[in-house]
């Protein structure tokens, strides 16, 4: 990193943040080849204890933030989950659990209900249940996912099923949706698996053909007109077939950060794949300041850090530049253009590669290993 | 679920549970909160979801509104409706009931 003054937060014009993304815990009982956690996980003995998460619910609050993520890895692995949504509740954040599902039962559920948590994403493999448990890696694991959804509704809590696609169960797109109404969900998310991390060593076994996903998003159209009032539908497309990038957590540190389990705070939950970033841990210096000051936001802050095409796109202040950790998986530089954007030298070059893939038969899935002692995948 | 609400001035309008309408204090300002979503409300808006709270039908609504700001019944009531429809299109409003 050069030596050129970052300009901060309060420089490029940016307001405090909207919602923080909190990754409670790495430890997860499922091994899904697609997972958005960094490929070296943190361990339990380095998570933030309880009274830590609630200093941050707190500074949170005081800097206006509105929305909390409970997330991880699987955040029912910790025994103060109940602690910490009470506190999130009580402080006036809208919070939300974010959950394989697989950890709770009924009791719990009710628990969180009276606490005052205010939603469920709950995650679906496929709705097959013999490919949905191959795929997360965890036997039982979809009809288990069922029975949850029955009782997070039996508890009026509302629902979203967190369904990623992708080549391997697209086909069940139709069924993706009605499984979403059959079990009472108020919002079902269509998100196609996004390729760093952990995703982009299992691309070849995800990437779907242009003809695939056209006819999905057929799909999705139509059902958005048929559903309009009853089912809220959001989707997400592999960004390899936009026509311009993402634009990646509505730009580097202008709306959201992430928290990691050990309280290093990120620009999102990529952020750990780009090697020379420093962060800022809160067990040492407040959100706010980190907001304002830390190295790993400012750095990709505004426009300034762009090359061209970008630095003189029309589009720069609406896509800014796409997604960083993209730029960094696919061209071994941050800074560089991302490879989604059509404009980037590279997009041909890559793009083709992924294309040729997806055409060939899949390859077996590369499973992450940090659950094994819950089950194993069949 | 629920079938496809249409708004008239008898209904009760209410917000379903998992959507809250609050007031930020530190950003000064009224937002729609649900999942993976956050609306910054209008003037006209806050004044209007203000008085949504599961009792008052839409006329009750607009008559105090149009009475508060001194306006025609018949407009306030027409925009109402088409922002409550708007609402309940995106899933933020549903009928108490």
């Amino acid at each position: 990193m050069d030596d050129v003054k970052l300009k901060k937060a309060s420089e490029h014009g940016i307001q405090p943040p909207l919602a923080l993304l909190a990754e409670l815990s790495h430890r997860c009982p499922l091994q899904c080849p697609y997972c958005s956690n960094p490929v070296q996980l943190e361990k339990k003995t380095g998570e933030l204890t309880t009274d830590e998460w609630k200093s941050v619910i707190d500074q949170a609050v005081e800097m206006g933030m509105h929305q909390i993520h409970l997330s991880g890895g699987e955040p029912t692995v910790r025994h103060d989950l109940e602690d910490i949504v009470e506190h999130c509740t009580k402080q006036g954040l809208y919070t939300n659990l974010i959950t394989s599902g697989v950890l709770l039962n009924p009791d719990r559920l009710k628990k969180l209900e009276k606490l005052g948590l205010e939603h469920v994403q709950l995650s679906f493999q496929d709705t097959d249940s013999d490919n949905a448990d191959r795929i997360g890696g965890f036997k039982g694991g979809h009809e288990k996912k069922l029975e949850v959804a029955k009782w997070v509704r039996d508890v009026e809590l509302p629902l979203t099923c967190n369904c990623v696609v992708h080549r391997q169960n697209i086909d069940n797109l139709e069924n993706f949706i009605q499984m979403a109404l059959d079990l009472d969900a108020e919002r079902v998310e269509i998100a196609q698996v996004q390729y760093y991390g952990w995703a982009l060593k299992n691309r070849a076994a995800f990437i779907p053909t242009p003809d695939q996903l056209d006819h999905a998003t057929e799909i999705v159209e139509k059902a958005r007109v048929d559903l309009k009032g009853k089912l809220v539908i959001d989707y997400v497309i592999p960004d390899y077939y936009a026509k311009h990038p993402k634009n990646c957590m509505g730009g580097w540190g202008r709306r959201f950060l992430n928290m990691n389990p050990k309280g290093d705070v990120l620009p999102c939950h990529a952020a750990e794949t780009i090697p020379h970033l420093k962060f800022d841990n809160v067990r040492e210096k407040s959100l706010k300041w980190i907001w304002e000051n830390s190295e790993a936001f400012n750095i990709y802050r505004g426009t300034d850090w762009m090359p061209d095409p970008c630095k003189t796109c029309d589009r720069k202040e609406i896509d800014w530049g796409g997604c960083r950790c993209q730029a960094m998986a696919l061209t071994g530089d941050a800074k560089s253009t991302d490879p989604a954007c059509s404009l980037s030298p590279l997009h041909q070059e890559i793009f083709s590669m992924a294309a040729e893939e997806a055409k060939r038969p899949p390859p077996e899935f590369i499973y992450r290993r940090y659950g094994v002692r819950f089950n194993s995948p069949t | 679920m629920t079938d496809i609400l249409k708004i008239n001035e008898s209904i009760v309008p209410k917000f379903p549970k998992h959507v809250r309408f609050r007031f930020n204090k530190p950003r000064k300002e009224w937002v729609i909160l649900a999942p993976e979503r956050l609306v910054k409300m209008d003037p006209i808006a806050v004044e209007i979801l203000q008085l949504v709270d599961g009792e008052r039908t839409v006329k009750n609504i607009a008559s105090e509104l149009s009475e508060k700001f001194n306006a025609p019944l018949e407009t306030i009531l027409a925009d109402v409706i088409e922002m409550l429809q708007d609402l309940s299109d995106k899933g933020f409003i549903e009928e108490n009931g």
